[in-house]
């Protein structure tokens, strides 16, 4: 049914909202006829459910708004913002924070799963490599983030199971839960709070960037 | 044949080229293999079939396209594609090249368009449907995007697409702007052109349709926001859809004085 009557329903918008729109909408019309095209042009795909994407969070939509605006959060909304993603942060319940790096590689490598043509939900990738720099033979990464290369022993991690190191392990563990509890309108995805990366794999994950060992901090 | 060998020896080259070439700047060799593809862009095949399409009389009602109005007139096809989307008053829509297309294979020719929007890409009617939009845009090649930006319905199209292209939303908060509003970014060594602005010329909105190397496909802009859609972790957009129109409008007015190479040809 919703894809069958995709190409009419378009036309249906389309007429009723423009036809009589011999003015310039307001902001708030924009905004509101943005919701309904997105509503009426995209429908559900295997594994992905429309209106959970479009009616995304109160964070998605304020930091579309300022992306929009080309100007930041005013400080007070970025603060609020942070305090409400840092409280959704779940600790590792065994209280290990690093895994094994070389899964960990395997996960920074994939950026397999959560699309539309996945017919069910699997052991999605954490797509890290698409914008980071990691390990310095892998020279195929992309630059949208910054290079995470050395990262442990750049932050002068030798024992991530030390005190000294628990402030740097605590950090790195809720950045790759959920990004924006430090920083509102980040870029980066929520591998934790949105779920698409498991508390195991982000022990592992864990484990790429601050295990001395790992080809992160050779 | 001859296409076959001269891509044997351009991927040859390449591989001897190997890592050195990768490591001094990977996008130069990349630019360099797409530099000795480029005379023979499999493009041309797509072109030669939709030129052929447009003019064969076909559907229910045994019709060419040859009276089908682009936007400049019936049977205008050079400057249309620099010019759409854009608004057509006999549908009351603001309408890209593929929408257009599937109005006139409805009104001229008889097929139904519900039924082509439903196809998927790369079967039935929607490999024809590629065809044309690639010899449509093959029309307008050099030709600089201009598109018409005074009905209201157009200047409301481009505020929706703006809107569309910064939300973010799924298991990723992705939106368009994730990836392409910041200069000088890729996606591992994949260069990402910013589509806030007029990316220059043959970059972006101005390269699509174009034939895809890595996968041997010609991809029009539907399918090309359809995959992007589809990375961004976004639900399915339907073929012709608004949003994918209001997109359209919101990059092709951006682009305002790029030139246009389509059919372009891709990674």
């Amino acid at each position: 049914m919703k894809k069958s009557t995709q190409w009419t329903l378009g036309l249906a918008v389309s007429a009723v909202l423009l036809a009589g729109c011999a003015t310039a909408p307001s902001m708030a019309e924009l905004d509101q006829l943005t919701d309904q095209i997105a509503k009426a042009s995209f429908s559900d795909k295997n594994i992905i459910k429309a209106d959970k994407v479009l009616n995304t969070d109160e964070s998605n939509r304020l930091c579309s708004a300022a992306d929009m605006a080309g100007a930041p959060l005013d400080d007070a909304t970025a603060k609020r913002l942070e305090a409400v993603n840092l409280k959704t942060i779940k600790w590792p319940a065994d209280g290990k924070f690093l895994g094994d790096w070389k899964q960990g590689e395997k996960t920074a490598q994939s950026g397999a799963g959560a699309t539309w043509s996945d017919k069910k939900v699997g052991v999605n990738g954490g797509n890290c490599y698409n914008c980071h720099q990691l390990s310095k033979q892998e020279i195929s990464f992309g630059t949208i983030g910054p290079s995470l290369y050395n990262y442990g022993k750049i932050r002068g991690v030798t024992d991530p199971g030390s005190p000294a190191s628990k402030a740097v392990v605590e950090y790195t563990w809720g950045k790759i839960w959920n990004a924006r509890a430090y920083n509102a309108c980040s870029s980066m995805p929520r591998a934790g709070h949105n779920g698409f990366l498991s508390e195991e794999q982000i022990q592992n994950v864990m484990a790429l960037l601050l295990d001395p060992k790992s080809p992160v901090n050779q | 044949m001859k296409t076959t060998n001269k891509w044997a020896v351009a991927i040859g080259a390449l591989v001897l080229a190997g890592s050195a070439l990768a490591q001094k700047s990977a996008s130069d060799g990349i630019a360099e293999y797409r530099a000795m593809l480029q005379d023979g862009n499999p493009a041309e095949l797509f072109e030669a079939k939709g030129e052929d399409l447009w003019k064969t009389k076909r559907g229910p009602k045994n019709v060419s396209l040859e009276q089908c109005n682009l936007g400049k007139g019936p049977g205008v096809v050079k400057g249309a594609f620099v010019e759409l989307p854009r608004y057509f008053a006999d549908t009351q829509r603001v309408q890209d090249l593929e929408s257009r297309l599937l109005t006139c294979m409805e009104t001229l020719q008889g097929f139904n368009a519900a039924e082509i929007a439903k196809t998927p890409f790369g079967k039935g009617e929607q490999v024809n449907m590629t065809a044309l939009a690639t010899w449509v845009a093959s029309e307008s090649r050099g030709m600089r995007f201009n598109l018409p930006q005074a009905h209201q319905s157009e200047k409301t199209f481009y505020e929706v697409g703006k809107r569309l292209f910064f939300k973010r939303g799924g298991t990723h908060d992705f939106a368009c702007a994730s990836c392409h509003s910041q200069e000088g970014k890729r996606i591992r060594l994949q260069d990402l052109p910013v589509l806030t602005k007029n990316p220059g010329d043959g970059i972006g909105f101005a390269a699509w349709p174009a034939y895809r190397v890595s996968n041997g496909q010609m991809w029009s802009m539907q399918l090309r926001l359809n995959d992007c859609y589809r990375l961004q972790r976004f639900p399915y957009p339907g073929f012709g859809s608004d949003a994918t129109i209001a997109l359209g409008v919101y990059m092709g007015v951006n682009a305002k004085g790029a030139a246009s190479i389509a059919p372009a040809l891709k990674r």
